[in-house]
């Protein structure tokens, strides 16, 4: 295999079964390496393939991934205990999620997981009380831009970015799953109101809610951007948890169809394989883009979900206006 | 990608890929006495490409890319193609390594023991270790040293020395018969040249090196020299390394011992030749 591999394929299949790595060329474990890091998945790599035979600068580059997957871990958990401090005066309890709550939980999708901000949510009608702790507690306004502070507040899920001004690392405080404006409105007062403490002055979501939340992330916002990464850790809480009432949740929240696609994909991609229907295909078409040097590939497909992931998000005449607000600044496009 | 170019720096190997063959003649010319990377296996990945299809013949502009990057790179000029390959490998050691501690610092070495010399852009660390070279010491990079945190050990880096303005005819009237890349004019650093380390510092280029002694020049200044406490040494050396936060406890255990072990001493100096000397002196004291 050469570094000009079409798409992610080699990366998934690594995941998926790390013994297929013995075929793998010296060229072909380069190309595997830098789409793992594309994907922000080289920490998870790393822990899959570790201890099988492969060249030794490919052991080293992968220990590396680990150690600093580690290090990433242990700051993570560190901000996370941060901001508790920060609020347990207004007697808030933060709701880690994502990457942070994996590790915190010790669940297996935390395992080599690259973490970036801290991610908490709190009771919507709590987020003011929020907010002044943080800022009390030296944490800062990122987004300087009056225009996208006041779309934060009035549509979206979270708080705009707040950063540490010492520690220079970002929280966003969530108060529900989605935005105000997307079509599928999550029961955020139920997933609080079942959430875990796990010590620390801190919480995660219940199993089912954990799974809910990482679904809705992948399929009901966003892009798709490191979605190879967010359906691995769908896979590994669904693999951990089981998925016993996990249907009925996932209905509650409005997130039936978003799990079954996310099962299905997660099979086809790290499991034993099942059946796609044709828009599966399309999802897999763009987790995919890719390839071999680490390069985003297939343009159209990738632009493709970046228009249906503002479609999701807002009501069309909102979306034209932001759009146009957004292009009159020469603001972003599809990554 | 369409061109490619594989090679070894140091202990560092890069898999260098280019949408234009002249970035990759260019590199694999003047690096050409480089190994391949260990085991065959990139280190890292660096990509030079155009951003938008027609710009691969139409006013052409390389832009950067590798597995780290920074947003926001600006495009630069076809015929600037190995300034974009160097800075697009500097790129990835300074965001992505995590194995050793990475000093922005030029190093040489005599007996396995290495000067380190870290300051600001200016402050003429490449010139000092290029004309170094030319006096005998083994060349180890103009502008990283690896900090092995386990061993305490440098490891070399001898890429392309990047020289700048007047350094380059300063190393070229002491070397006219090196190997240089060709003059780069108007780049944000000014006018800029590479030269190819000698045959020395290539051949070396594995062997890592106990560091004797911490240099922190300034030039533009009457001759004068000062130790520097571990303290200072330490606060200073944080900001000249772009992954001591990343690397977390061990860089914090590494830096803390490689100020309590070796001396440092700041040297002011108001030409090369007496930069030379106090650099000299300042290994054999240590």
């Amino acid at each position: 295999m050469g570094g000009g591999l079409k798409d992610a394929r080699i990366l998934v299949d690594a995941l998926r079964d790390p013994t297929r790595t013995a075929a793998l060329e010296p060229e072909g474990w380069t190309a595997l390496i830098a789409c793992a890091r594309a994907e922000q998945l080289v920490g998870t790599l790393a822990e899959r393939v570790a201890g099988l035979p492969m060249p030794p600068r490919a052991a080293e580059l992968l220990e590396a991934a680990r150690r600093s997957a580690d290090t990433g871990r242990t700051a993570a958990l560190w901000e996370a205990a941060c901001a508790a401090r920060a609020l347990a005066p207004a007697g808030l309890t933060p709701i880690l999620l994502k990457g942070t709550a994996y590790v915190a939980a010790g669940l297996k999708a935390g395992v080599g997981r690259s973490i970036g901000d801290l991610d908490i949510l709190v009771p919507r009608d709590r987020i003011d009380q929020a907010e002044q702790a943080l800022l009390g507690a030296g944490w800062e306004w990122v987004k300087p831009d009056p225009y996208d502070d006041e779309y934060y507040r009035r549509w979206m899920h979270e708080l705009p970015p707040l950063i540490h001004r010492e520690r220079d690392r970002m929280i966003d405080v969530h108060h529900t799953v989605l935005p105000l404006t997307a079509r599928i409105t999550p029961d955020a007062a139920a997933m609080i109101a079942d959430a875990e403490p796990v010590g620390g002055g801190l919480a995660v979501l219940a199993p089912a809610d954990m799974i809910c939340h990482a679904v809705a992330h992948l399929f009901a916002d966003g892009d798709l951007a490191g979605g190879l990464r967010n359906l691995w850790d769908i896979r590994c809480l669904i693999d951990e948890f089981g998925t016993d009432g996990l249907a009925a949740r996932a209905a509650r929240h409005g997130l039936g169809r978003e799990l079954a696609r996310a099962v299905r994909l997660a099979d086809a991609l790290y499991g034993s394989g099942t059946d796609l229907t044709l828009v599966d295909r399309w999802y897999v078409r763009r987790l995919l883009a890719r390839d071999g040097w680490g390069r985003a590939t297939r343009p159209v497909t990738r632009l493709a979900f970046y228009i249906r992931s503002h479609w999701l998000r807002m009501p069309p005449l909102m979306l034209a206006r932001h759009l146009l607000t957004k292009w009159r600044k020469g603001g972003p496009g599809p990554g | 990608m369409r061109h490619a170019h594989h090679l070894r720096i140091g202990p560092v190997g890069f898999r260098i890929g280019s949408d234009w063959r002249a970035p990759i003649d260019a590199v694999a010319d003047l690096y050409r006495d480089y190994p391949a990377p260990a085991d065959g296996v990139a280190d890292y990945t660096v990509r030079l490409f155009a951003a938008r299809p027609w710009r691969r013949w139409m006013r052409p502009a390389i832009t950067l890319g590798g597995d780290y990057l920074l947003p926001d790179a600006v495009p630069m000029p076809l015929a600037w193609g190995v300034l974009a390959a160097e800075m697009a490998m500097n790129l990835q050691l300074a965001l992505g390594e995590r194995r050793y501690l990475l000093l922005h610092a030029s190093s040489v070495e005599r007996d396995g023991r290495a000067v380190l010399m870290t300051g600001v852009s200016g402050a003429g660390k490449s010139t000092l270790a290029a004309l170094l070279m030319t006096r005998g010491w083994r060349l180890m990079g103009d502008e990283f040293a690896l900090l092995d945190p386990e061993s305490g050990a440098v490891h070399a880096f001898p890429r392309l020395i990047s020289l700048k303005n007047e350094s380059v005819g300063v190393v070229q009237a002491a070397v006219p018969d090196a190997r240089f890349g060709p003059l780069l004019t108007g780049t944000p650093k000014g006018d800029l040249r590479h030269l190819v380390p000698d045959a020395r510092a290539i051949a070396m280029a594995a062997a890592p090196a106990t560091p004797a002694v911490l240099l922190f020049p300034s030039f533009g200044y009457a001759a004068a020299e000062r130790p520097v406490p571990p303290s200072e040494a330490f606060v200073r050396l944080t900001q000249a390394s772009t992954n001591y936060t990343a690397l977390g406890e061990r860089g914090f255990d590494a830096l803390t011992r490689l100020v309590q072990r070796v001396p440092a001493r700041a040297i002011d100096y108001p030409d090369t030749a007496t930069a030379v000397a106090q650099v000299e002196a300042a290994w054999a004291a240590a």
